[in-house]
């Protein structure tokens, strides 16, 4: 069954609005395997999955199933011959039941023609869910009471439940726990084993490194080549990415200093953590560490005062503060950085002037009157300093790439001068280029004096950033680890509950 | 096949720069590539006004541009506070009975209270603003649909006319009338004036001012903004403040130029003033909307029905033909996937 291509794509280019999008991509893979598909941001990986599920149509070249040339004009299209894909974004209905999404449009009819037959619904779609090894969650369940990672899993449960010939995951790891990760590859192993192609794109090359059979790399829209994941390494395949080498992902830094920025004490918010203390000092960056749902982005929106809290003590540079908004909190030097940035890290319809400039427009303002041309120049200065691209800041934040509305966020909170910088996830859904660029900026930030407290679930960059790091979990605080004590293996373990 | 690959001829593209008039709804499209769609209700409007002057030798006279441009103050100020609740993301239905109470209120004020017509006209405007507060209030307060919201204070305050007055009101000193409806300046009134001052202030509010920038942003995404360290509420409310003083400014200058206040005044002002914001590139929901292109949404609007008067086509088609005029918008400015 393997050995012949399944798949061909050849020649495909796509253009969208006149900017090169794709060109000339051609590859193939086979039955029962996982290929991977790596590259930048704006490489051009989701437009060619896209392309592949039916979403968006190509300018030119031609896709081959099984050796016969096909149509792919709809997602429908794409459905009947067997492609499915899960996206980036979630494509699921919240105010319905999992059950609803996982049938949609093919919910079982009772004898009265068009009178949904609920039991026999929510039993098929246990069914289902059982098959892919998906068990724990309640098909009766709306989807909008569920964690994001849970959305993630029935988001995937739902293509895979349809046993597709081909099924695309496009970054479907971004939200996940390490343990759903894991019911992930196994999900994919099944189908791979049922000689399914799984085309698999991740920022996270580790995660391809552990399943993929073979690797497509994409650079600005072109093909650099297919390798064999064993024939292969880390750097080989950054270098194809990026075109350079990366020899230094995480930056030197001098030693904190021993001023208190944060102090927080026995801090307690009733049903999601309790009774968390801990201090951050001004240069030092504070890993904090934990599975997703442990209470990590609870404890940063508490601090910013975008959540109450129940009990506890916050104290900026040794003053008690009683955070009841942002406003609060924005205004005593304290910003976050959100772990979802469409969510709610920034305007898209606005342009980067408006969202670089939202949190400080009164340091540039007199009797509420902006002074535009003050405004547009501090923009200005830090859209170059932290070379935004475009550089030209009425651009939309819609058209950025994911990168690139990362740093927008960045230089709203650095106007703010902030003496206390909470990144949540800085550098999700960023390509490995712009991570490192990141990681220089929060390394100047602390060098600068910044206190910064960095949650994060990837952990070398936990690692490689924190001076010190902290591990919660189900809403505590269960481990703190020195630069030198750290290691994956201790924080997972710490993290998982997990004794060693 | 690409749609946005549609071009539209440079000669035209480069005339329209020339008149400047290329920007209604600029403020979507701030950034991006210029589409035709950019263009198509500046060229419409010119053809509309070419068509109608080469057809009707009525239609350049200084009494029917007066008349027009007086036609227009009504729905031009209305359309300026309900672009400025479509830029948050909300709405405002109630903005014809705010209209009505306030005509009916400083004509009563003026003809049964004997008051003198500034004082009169701060009891309207505090009565507009008040709806405002109300509206936006409930809305930001306990995050209430702006649409239920508005539209029980529509139902609410058009029984609040009928208990301050049955019966139309019909203010019989002729200054309430001159005051504001005498030319003062060519063809333009006090009324077109103070609309055209209010326009050119609404445009200043919305990209020069802290709050315009924040209401903006507001409508694009609430919660990015309230963690920008913005006060989210005091914006919202402020909104239908603006909007309820605009309406209310709105039915003091029509009681004057009607010499009459009836208590059944503005029924179904809110579409038109919505049309004119979505004619205009506002986009419901937030996210998109300025000024300069509502102006040109409200002038197309008065436009048709000037023209359609002129031809004596009788309303009900005037009807049709705005419903269609506000498909057409909103299909050409249809976001692409």
């Amino acid at each position: 069954m393997t050995g012949e291509d399944f798949l061909q794509v050849k020649d495909i280019s796509k253009r969208y609005d006149g900017i090169k999008a794709l060109t000339g991509v051609s590859f193939s893979a086979r039955r029962g395997e996982v290929h991977a598909i790596v590259g930048e941001n704006g490489a051009g990986k989701s437009t060619l999955m896209k392309i592949l599920s039916g979403a968006v149509q190509r300018d030119s070249g031609e896709i081959l199933l099984d050796g016969i040339p096909v149509v792919l004009n709809s997602p429908l299209s794409a459905h009947r011959l067997g492609i499915r894909s899960v996206y980036q974004e979630f494509s699921l209905i919240r105010n319905l039941s999992i059950t609803e999404n996982i049938l949609l449009g093919q919910l079982p009819t009772s004898k009265m023609k068009g009178v949904v037959d609920w039991n026999r619904a929510h039993k098929l779609a246990e069914e289902k869910l059982m098959e892919i090894g998906f068990t724990g969650l309640d098909a009766r369940a709306l989807v909008s009471h569920l964690s994001v990672s849970h959305q993630q899993m029935v988001e995937i449960a739902k293509s895979a439940v349809t046993k597709p010939k081909v099924w695309i995951l496009d970054e479907p790891s971004a939200v996940l726990s390490q343990e759903e990760l894991t019911r992930l590859f196994a999900l994919i192993q099944q189908l791979k084993n049922e000689s399914a192609l799984i085309l698999y794109i991740s920022h996270r090359l580790d995660e391809v490194f552990k399943v993929a059979d073979r690797i497509t790399v994409l650079k600005d829209g072109e093909l650099m080549g297919t390798v064999l994941s064993q024939n292969t390494n880390e750097g080989q395949l950054i270098k194809m990415m990026v075109g350079r080498t990366l020899s230094e992902i995480y930056p030197n830094r001098q030693k904190k200093t021993k001023e208190e920025v944060l102090a927080v004490n026995g801090l307690s918010r009733e049903g999601s953590f309790k009774d968390v203390t801990f201090s951050l000092a001004r240069g030092e960056i504070l890993g904090l560490f934990g599975l997703v749902g442990s209470g990590r982005t609870q404890v940063a929106r508490c601090i910013f005062g975008a959540d109450p809290y129940t009990f506890g003590e916050i104290r900026l540079q040794g003053n008690v503060i009683k955070p009841k908004s942002p406003q609060d909190t924005v205004e005593a030097g304290i910003a976050l950085l959100t772990e979802d940035r469409k969510r709610d890290g920034l305007v898209m319809s606005c342009s980067i002037r408006d969202n670089v400039s939202l949190a400080t427009m009164k340091q540039v303002s007199r009797w509420g009157f902006l002074n535009t041309q003050k405004r547009d120049a501090r923009v200005q200065i830090k859209v170059e300093e932290l070379s935004i691209h475009p550089t030209q800041i009425n651009r939309l934040v819609r058209q950025l790439s994911g990168g690139n509305q990362q740093k927008v966020i960045l230089a709203k909170w650095l106007l703010s001068q902030a003496k206390l910088l909470i990144l949540d996830e800085p550098t999700r859904g960023v390509d490995v280029a712009t991570k490192v660029e990141i990681y220089r900026i929060i390394s100047d930030l602390a060098e600068s004096g910044m206190g910064i407290l960095l949650i994060s679930s990837e952990l070398p960059e936990i690692l490689g950033m924190s001076d010190r790091s902290l591990v919660m979990r189900e809403g505590r605080l269960v481990g703190e680890f020195s630069k030198a004590q750290a290691s994956e293996e201790k924080l997972l373990a710490c993290a998982a509950g997990v004794i060693q | 096949m690409s749609e946005s690959s549609v071009k539209i001829p440079s000669l035209l593209v480069r005339v329209l720069k020339w008149l400047k008039v290329r920007s209604l709804g600029n403020y979507t499209m701030e950034g991006s590539r210029r589409r035709w769609v950019d263009y198509t209700f500046t060229a419409a409007f010119l053809l509309l006004i070419l068509v109608a002057a080469s057809m009707s030798d009525v239609f350049f006279t200084e009494r029917n541009m007066s008349n027009l441009l007086r036609q227009i103050v009504t729905n031009g100020l209305i359309s300026l506070g309900m672009l400025v609740v479509i830029l948050t993301g909300g709405i405002d239905l109630s903005v014809g009975p705010v209209v009505a109470f306030s005509a009916i209120v400083v004509s009563g004020m003026v003809e049964k209270q004997h008051l003198p017509l500034p004082l009169a006209m701060m009891i309207a405007l505090a009565v507009g603003a008040l709806a405002g507060t109300i509206n936006g209030f409930m809305i930001s307060r306990f995050k209430l649909q702006p649409f239920i919201v508005t539209l029980a204070t529509l139902g609410t305050i058009r029984g609040l006319i009928y208990v301050y007055s049955e019966t139309p009101i019909t203010p019989q000193d002729p200054a309430f009338r001159t005051v504001f409806g005498a030319p003062i300046l060519g063809p333009f009134t006090l009324s077109v004036l103070i609309m055209l001052l209010a326009f050119v202030a609404a445009g200043f509010f919305i990209n020069r001012t802290m709050a315009g920038r924040a209401i903006v942003a507001i409508g694009g995404n609430e919660e990015a903004v309230r963690l920008a360290g913005i006060n989210v509420r005091a914006h919202i409310l402020l909104a239908y403040i603006i909007s309820g003083l605009c309406s209310a400014m709105a039915g003091i200058l029509l009681a004057s130029r009607l010499g009459i206040a009836q208590p059944s005044l503005g029924a179904g002002f809110e579409l038109d003033a919505i049309a004119a914001v979505v004619i205009g590139g506002g986009i419901l929901g937030g996210g998109g909307g300025g000024a300069l292109g509502t102006f040109g949404g409200v002038v197309t609007l008065g436009l048709i029905d000037n023209l359609l008067n002129l031809f004596n086509v009788q309303s009900y088609y005037q009807q049709i033909f705005k419903g269609l005029i506000i498909l057409f918008a909103v299909l050409a400015r249809r976001q692409e996937t």
